[in-house]
């Protein structure tokens, strides 16, 4: 049974929206620190430009499309749950996780091609930064997959339908870092 | 849930894509300063419009974009105070015969 | 949402017949999981208790095997002081100060039935558990445990030729990073469950003080511990991937993870001290039967020293080779964070002034924590100005001054607290007499471990040092004369624990009977039974005004109930 403290909305933001800012706001801090790491050791050392030229952008801008369009499906399911169409929340967030999943996939054929051409986490400090940070990520994307797929089971039946809006939220958070991740892993040369 | 009028997504996205695609082509034609612009001024962008339309932050009560705000603003801090530090290589008295070297071999662009 | 009007306990009066197991292992209920918190907070204490009595016998007789452990080698050494830090802040007094007190006081003091996401919760300790069990574990690891300081400087940390702990240092991180995913999701719940479920009536300035401080605590922890987690990631990866984040050999750089580290490392000093000043402040006004000083004054000064707290963190890298224009501008915000810190500390005096005050074990620990905690934090000044540090820094008056402001923090905090709330958790009564031995012997103690050790320190002896005889300097029979007073007064100041515990054990079971409100204190959690039934009230309460009404003029009574009309 679940506690009177559940449904109270004191703030007039609803309980679990509120839990999933503070989420992506201690995930803010968890990426800012990682980045930061990397933006100062970047700017410092001229020779990284080199290493990372060896990065494949094209595949870099596949993902970011992927992610983008992941974003607009999971945007569509949280628009079909407030209108209280569960099912078609449900087959959305499932687009969506495709989306997550082809990311992933993708992710790992360019880190076998890479790691094939020589360029391992342990090369240098560039290519430290690039797996740390982009496996990071893909973690994130992972859970968010699984997640996804735990609130598409209850949404398909139209239970708990404003958790279709809270993993949303978090997805499009994923997607915000890797907005951010493909120019500085893969653009700036 | 929050009732809200729902934007069009669709557009959006189509907008999202067009900046990717700018962002993609920026370094074509091999200017730093463009690249610079078309990477980050873009990312920046392109941040803004998810945050803003497919997390709702612009419906969102105003605390919470604060917050998020107040975190990124840490993290600027966090810069500022380290960078002066990290990105110092050079010392009177530094001794780094493995990094030099090494920075010495590998050609610049 | 709509206001649920009359929310009347449906079904929480329902008897169901639980097993020992769903009780008290696997319980959601935030009372039993801030118990369970809290005594895994006080066995860890007690081992890191043991730690600090097994290196300062080794300081004061060096080479003498010690009683209950034997001889200390110097890695064992290394070991026991970097594992009793990182067990005294991580696994004592976050888990007893924030999430103990957070977990049973939160729903209790804001008149809810439980947290908001109970199922997190009972996650957020199960994970915590298994990090103190990874961490015990790393002490009996090939090599051993960690023993390169519990700030876990690379290279030292980084790589395995240096440190000999090949997997006691990556265990250790481990422990530490599960350590902070616990926190996260417990923190989380804490914020969440205040924003959003408050008693109806209850205003943002009707919150009492601990709640407000163990909230901006758990923000504070969330918007620094980032970093770390991120630079842990890092070192994690130096350690077993070979990658050189940390290394310059590689391209990397130390002083890095010095930044990550104190980035989190200074806020955490205030993660761990706003719920230790937040208890005193709630046990002060009932002791005195006085209107908390300034209610929104303190609150605002915590709200800017959360922020501040932000800007300090490279002092504790003066002398690591930092940019020197960078260690001025640390300077001046060091110094300038010690202003709002004496602020609360007046205030705290103006609320005792005039008041009827009732010197009873819990306010003595309160009065102490002020007390002691004023030594530390002065102290600190002379580490804050990079002129002075260059000189301390690394020296036993560093040790001396943060054990004045943590001791204070984690233990006589903590004591405060447990005296005080002790009726309400376990519906009995410590026992005055005992409470005051206990209190007298440890205070009396704790000064004179430490008053040597800034003695020392300022005389230039070294943290870290296994053995002072391989030290001419330092190894003279005056200093050597201080170092067994300090470790004389620590074994009577363990021994006094023996004190508390025989006196908690015993009253849990044997002690008076608490009735409902025993202090005629006004804040909600005194308006539920001794100890609360699952679910706390029959029917929840409305709040009509804030939580420090004492002596109200127009009262015949001197306290005036949250929940009371009028
Ligand atoms: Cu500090």
């Amino acid at each position: 049974m679940r506690p009177i403290a559940t449904t109270r909305s004191a703030s007039g933001t609803p309980t679990g929206r509120l839990a999933v800012w503070w989420v992506i706001a201690s995930e803010i801090v968890i990426f800012g620190g990682l980045l930061a790491s990397y933006i100062m050791f970047r700017l410092s050392h001229p020779e990284w430009a080199e290493y990372a030229s060896h990065t494949n952008t094209w595949i870099g801008a596949f993902n970011t499309f992927v992610l983008l369009t992941s974003s607009l499906s999971a945007v569509l399911a949280h628009q079909a749950a407030e209108a209280g169409n569960g099912k078609k929340a449900a087959k959305l967030l499932y687009w969506t996780m495709l989306g997550g999943i082809t990311f992933a996939v993708v992710k790992g054929f360019e880190w076998n091609m890479e790691i094939s051409h020589g360029f391992t986490i342990s090369s240098n400090g560039f290519w430290s930064f690039y797996y740390t940070a982009a496996g990071l990520h893909a973690l994130h994307v992972i859970a968010g997959v699984v997640i996804m797929g735990i609130v598409a089971q209850t949404a398909k039946q139209n239970l708990e339908l404003h958790r279709v809006e809270l993993i949303g939220i978090y997805w499009h958070f994923v997607d915000l870092v890797w907005i951010f991740l493909f120019p500085l892993l893969y653009i700036a040369k | 849930m929050s009732e809200h009028a729902h934007p069009n997504y669709f557009k959006i996205w189509a907008w999202l894509l067009v900046l990717l695609s700018i962002s993609v082509a920026g370094p074509m034609l091999e200017i730093p300063v463009v690249t610079l612009i078309t990477a980050f001024g873009i990312a920046i962008v392109k941040a803004y419009l998810v945050a803003r339309n497919f997390m709702h932050l612009n419906v969102e009560k105003k605390y919470v974009v604060y917050l998020l705000t107040t975190m990124v603003v840490f993290m600027l801090l966090f810069f500022a105070g380290a960078a002066p530090d990290v990105m110092n290589q050079e010392g009177d008295q530094w001794y780094k015969p493995k990094v030099e070297a090494e920075a010495a071999a590998t050609p610049h662009h | 949402m709509a206001e649920h009007a009359g929310e009347a306990a449906h079904g929480h009066d329902g008897h169901h017949e639980m097993s020992f197991w769903s009780k008290y292992v696997f319980s959601t209920d935030h009372k039993i999981i801030g118990m369970q918190y809290m005594f895994t907070g006080m066995a860890m204490a007690l081992i890191g208790g043991f730690m600090a009595y097994v290196f300062r016998m080794q300081l004061a007789f060096p080479g003498e095997a010690v009683p209950g452990f034997g001889g200390v080698s110097p890695a064992d050494y290394n070991s026991l002081i970097t594992n009793h830090g990182t067990i005294m802040i991580f696994w004592v007094a976050m888990p007893v100060l924030i999430a103990g007190f957070g977990n049973f006081l939160i729903p209790l003091m804001i008149g809810c039935d439980d947290m908001v996401f109970p199922k997190i919760n009972r996650l957020s300790y199960q994970i915590f558990l298994l990090s103190a069990i990874v961490l015990i574990v790393s002490f009996f690891v090939q090599g051993g445990g960690f023993g390169g300081a519990w700030t876990a400087y690379p290279p030292l940390s980084a790589k395995a030729e240096y440190s000999l702990t090949p997997l006691g240092s990556t265990l250790w991180l481990v422990a530490v990073a599960l350590e902070f995913v616990a926190f996260l999701l417990g923190g989380i719940n804490f914020v969440t469950t205040t924003m959003n479920s408050r008693a109806p009536g209850m205003k943002m300035y009707d919150i009492p003080m601990v709640i407000w401080m163990i909230v901006v605590a758990s923000i504070l922890f969330m918007a620094s511990v980032g970093p770390l987690i991120a630079g842990a990631v890092m070192l994690f990866m130096d350690q077993n991937v070979g990658t050189g984040f940390f290394d310059p050999g590689k391209g990397g750089d130390p002083i890095l993870w010095q930044h990550l580290f104190w980035f989190f490392g200074h806020p955490e000093v205030y993660v761990v001290l706003l719920p230790a000043m937040g208890i005193v402040a709630d046990i002060m006004t009932v002791f005195s039967r006085k209107k908390l000083f300034a209610y929104r004054t303190v609150l605002y000064t915590v709200f800017g020293t959360g922020v501040l707290s932000f800007t300090v963190w490279a002092h504790h890298q003066f002398i690591a080779g930092v940019d020197p224009r960078m260690a001025h501008i640390f300077t001046i915000t060091t110094l300038l964070i010690s202003v709002p810190i004496a602020e609360m500390c007046f205030v705290y005096i103006a609320t005792l002034y005039g008041g009827s005050i009732q010197l009873s074990t819990p306010m003595l620990w309160a009065l102490a924590f002020l007390a002691e905690f004023l030594i530390g934090g002065v102290t600190g000044i002379f580490l804050g100005a990079s002129g002075a540090d260059v000189y301390f820094h690394d020296t036993y008056f560093v040790l001396a001054h943060f054990h004045y402001t943590f001791f204070p923090i984690a233990i006589i905090g903590v004591f405060a607290g447990i005296t005080y709330w002790f009726p309400k958790m376990f519906g009995r009564h410590l026992s005055e007499f005992w409470g005051k031995v206990h209190f007298w012997g440890t205070i009396v103690a704790f000064n004179c471990i430490f008053i040597p050790l800034f003695m020392l320190g300022a005389a230039g002896q070294h943290r870290r040092i296994y053995n002072y005889n391989h030290f001419p300097d330092l190894a003279t029979p005056e200093l050597q004369r201080l170092r067994v007073i300090a470790t004389s007064a620590l074994l009577v100041m363990l021994a006094f624990q023996a004190v508390f515990l025989i006196n908690f054990f015993y009253s849990l079971f044997k002690g008076k009977k608490a009735e409902k409100n025993p202090y005629n204190a006004n804040t909600l959690e005194w308006t539920a039974a001794s100890p609360p039934p699952h679910g706390n009230w029959a029917e929840l309460p409305r709040v009509y005004r804030g939580p420090y009404e004492y002596s109200h003029p127009d009262r015949d009574t001197d306290y005036w109930p949250q929940n009371e009309p009028n």
